[in-house]
């Protein structure tokens, strides 16, 4: 029994933990990228930098609470600094439409070509995030380092394998729950969300009932915004903040929205979790669980590790393919343009 | 001006810029754009022969050079005798088992009775992956074993012997083809499974295989000695130690007025040029050749309107599957071609945005479904990635001219002037799509 419970600690402090902090950290990066898909109509490869620029307003915004003395308890201040980014991620994306984007919508330009488009914005905006803030790592988490450490969890349980917690996950996973519930209760509950799913299934029809195209998308690029910088705050808190890598996040993030069903909120979460939790179960060494749950002569010799971590790529891809194959469309019933 | 005049005009500024270049900066900096502009030029091909021919969003184009690399290491290293008695036969007997697994894997999926085949393919898959990890981990370990300071891998097939291998510099022009034919395979088992799909899907896939790629490269040691790179690669050039120690040459340099170390490496950056050069004017006749054929005009037909071109019987997806392969076989080649120009295999230099999307921006630029345009697109671009750094640092300078010397703003945008290129290249990208969206060069 308790070599069970001891697997089943190691089990959620290597795997589940992280798992289901980065999951909530690719949903709520996923959600973004559906929803732009959904009301625009093209995968913005500029997604991952999208949250860069924004991670970075609230990198700079921290520094600066944290100049003026400001902290906020436990809890790391770049939450604080949330609001700031939030505004700078904001005017980014409303600024780029306005410039980019809006031209080829007026011309309805085939969605490839906004993909195209959206590759350019990616260069700029990757460059400019290495410009101003440089491509190094950042770390920007302060606060209280564990909600529950290692040996504080041996000690209250008495058993021989520690769970540690993060404060970081657990906001993050606080973060996203508050902020997918908000979100689903503006896209199910108010009229401008109801716009929205309108414009998503039916754009003619949409128009027809006096939607403002327009504002739809106006209201779309506050919240992806909005996401982005969310998702890449987490991201940043929880491991930390480098340009390069949240240029590689899109291809996770990418594969978590499709493999839901690209246009689907719900899918999109979905999506996420899945991917975290076969990225982090693939490449874990599952010598330690077993080693509790097997009996002694059964011990197995290797690390039981499926595959390198360095791999983790392979796994969203590999999920990606055999989705794709046996449902194109997605888990979720997603657009299938 | 008609197409004739711009496209001269336009290669003319090419050759302006680059002797330019030559003049003002020097020539080893020219001839290194130029060689660079070639391969470049030869990726911008494949790229348009998959996008500007058939309309395929192909952004694994990191992965198709990064496996070219890989053919010059396979080709022109010599083989280590040592490790492959220590587990040769065991790391192929793995892949074998590998590859027979899924190739019965998909059989079964094909051939088995409908109700069994989900557990059928899944024994399979289980039972071929237990035994591939107990052969082929051991050997690869054993492999990895072996001198992990000097070797640690199998090596190539240079027949020359660890001791030889450099008089043997010409086989690595056999790499060349390989890169392609390696690509070729990888576009093969992408194009079966993802080339159904829609663009968006086909572009996350690809985009997928390219940093599998990438990680099989830095991962895989017993192959490629991962990050540990493959250094000192043998070349079909001569070296200019060499050339300095031939009398006749360095006779010859004095007679230009060239003192004998400028001399040689200019003589083989030269060499470089011609090899390139060659190659680079076969594709692009080939390409000619294509575009201009009917099959050339079929894939047009097939890119403008799927629908019509499937009503007159032919078959695209095969089609497709066709031109994602030869376009991918192009850009191995050049990355085989770029392996061989550094002379060193170095998997962590692989990167999305100077490979793939730099390569698209080239495209784009030089104008999608026009071969000539692929090239020019190439150069330009090439030249502008390699020359807007100084750019830069002369624009700061002028910029941060009124701040006093040590501001913390000046030294900040003095020490960042590498990333203008980034900014650079996706301003130009998006300033051609919204003035010139097909490009310097149009699809005729």
């Amino acid at each position: 029994m308790i070599d069970f419970l001891n697997a089943l600690v190691v089990l959620a402090n290597f795997v589940l933990v992280p798992a289901i902090a980065y999951g909530s950290q690719l949903a709520l990066g996923a959600l973004g990228v559906t929803l732009i898909y959904g009301i625009l109509r093209f995968s913005n490869f500029a997604h991952g930098d999208t949250m860069a620029m924004g991670t970075m307003g609230v990198i700079f915004a921290t520094w600066w609470l944290q100049s003026l003395g400001v902290s906020f308890g436990p809890l790391p201040t770049a939450l604080l600094a949330l609001p700031f980014g939030i505004a700078f991620a904001i005017a980014l994306t409303l600024g780029t439409d306005r410039l980019v984007y809006r031209f080829y919508r007026a011309q309805r330009a085939k969605p490839v070509i906004l993909v195209i488009v959206s590759m350019g914005v990616m260069f700029i905006y990757n460059g400019l995030t290495r410009f101003i803030i440089g491509p190094g790592d950042q770390r920007f988490s302060d606060g209280e380092r564990f909600i529950i450490s290692a040996r504080e969890f041996k000690q209250m349980t008495g058993l021989r394998e520690g769970l540690a917690i993060k404060t970081t996950q657990g906001i993050t996973l606080v973060t996203a729950i508050i902020v997918v519930i908000v979100l689903f209760w503006f896209l199910n509950r108010t009229r401008t969300g109801k716009s929205m799913r309108a414009y998503s299934d039916n754009e003619d029809l949409a128009l027809l009932s006096g939607i403002s195209p327009e504002r739809v998308v106006m209201v779309t690029w506050l919240i992806v915004a909005a996401l982005a910088t969310i998702a890449g705050t987490l991201y940043g808190l929880d491991k930390s903040f480098k340009p390069f890598t949240y240029f590689q996040l899109l291809l996770p993030i990418f594969a978590a929205a499709i493999v839901g069903g690209l246009g689907n909120p719900l899918g999109a979460i979905a999506g996420g979790y899945l991917i975290a939790f076969s990225e982090v179960g693939i490449t874990y060494a599952w010598k330690k669980v077993l080693r509790y749950l097997l009996p002694e002569n059964l011990e197995p010799s290797t690390l039981m590790q499926l595959l390198g971590v360095e791999y983790k790529f392979a796994v969203s891809f590999a999920l990606l393919v055999v989705v794709l194959l046996f449902r194109p469309t997605g888990i979720f019933k997603g657009k299938s343009v | 001006m008609t197409d004739r005049v711009r496209t001269v005009f336009l290669f003319g500024l090419v050759a302006v810029l680059i002797i330019g270049t030559g003049i003002s900066q020097s020539w080893n900096s020219a001839l290194g754009i130029l060689n660079m502009g070639l391969i470049s030029a030869i990726m911008a091909l494949g790229v348009n022969l998959q996008w500007g021919f058939a309309g395929l969003f192909n952004v694994g184009i990191m992965g198709m050079v990064a496996l070219g690399g890989l053919a010059v290491v396979l080709v022109s290293m010599p083989p280590v005798p040592d490790a492959w008695a220590a587990g040769g036969l065991g790391a192929v007997a793995g892949l074998c088992i590998g590859a027979a697994t899924i190739t019965l894997a998909i059989f079964a999926w094909s051939r088995a009775p409908k109700r069994w085949r989900g557990w059928t393919v899944a024994a399979i898959l289980i039972i071929g992956f237990v035994f591939y990890r107990m052969i082929f981990a051991p050997s690869t370990a054993a492999i990895e074993a072996v001198n992990p300071a000097g070797t640690g891998y199998l090596g190539g097939i240079n027949p020359g012997g660890a001791g030889n291998f450099k008089s043997w510099g010409w086989i690595t022009i056999l790499a060349w083809p390989l890169g392609g034919v390696l690509a070729a395979g990888a576009a093969w088992a992408i194009g079966k499974t993802a080339l159904g799909l829609r663009s968006d899907y086909l572009a996350i896939a690809t985009l997928g295989i390219a940093e599998i790629v990438i990680a099989v490269l830095k991962n895989e040691d017993w192959l490629t000695r991962g990050v540990k790179n493959v250094v000192g690669l043998p070349r079909p050039v001569p070296y200019e130690i060499d050339l300095q120690a031939d009398a006749s040459f360095v006779d010859r340099a004095a007679g230009l007025g060239l003192d004998p170390a400028t001399a040689s490496t200019l003589t083989v950056k030269i060499g470089y040029s011609l090899l390139f050069t060659a190659v680079l004017l076969i594709l692009l006749v080939l390409a000619q050749l294509a575009l201009k054929s009917p099959w050339g005009r079929m894939m047009r037909a097939i890119r403008d309107n799927e629908v019509s071109a499937r009503a007159m019987g032919k078959d695209v997806t095969a089609r497709h599957l066709q031109i994602f392969i030869l376009g991918s076989a192009i850009c191995g080649v050049a990355g085989a071609m770029l392996t061989t120009l550094e002379a060193q295999l170095t998997p962590a230099s692989y990167q999305p945005l100077r490979f793939t999307f730099l390569i698209w921006v080239m495209v784009i630029v030089g104008g999608s479904g026009n071969n000539l345009g692929a090239v020019l697109g190439g150069f330009i671009i090439w030249f502008l990635w390699v020359q807007v750094e100084p750019a830069g640092v002369w624009l700061m300078y002028i910029i941060t001219a009124g701040m006093p010397e040590g501001a913390p703003l000046r030294e900040h945008l003095l020490a960042s002037t590498q990333h203008m290129r980034l900014l650079t290249m996706g301003t130009i990208l998006l300033l051609v799509l919204r003035f010139a969206p097909r490009g310097l060069l149009p699809e005729r």
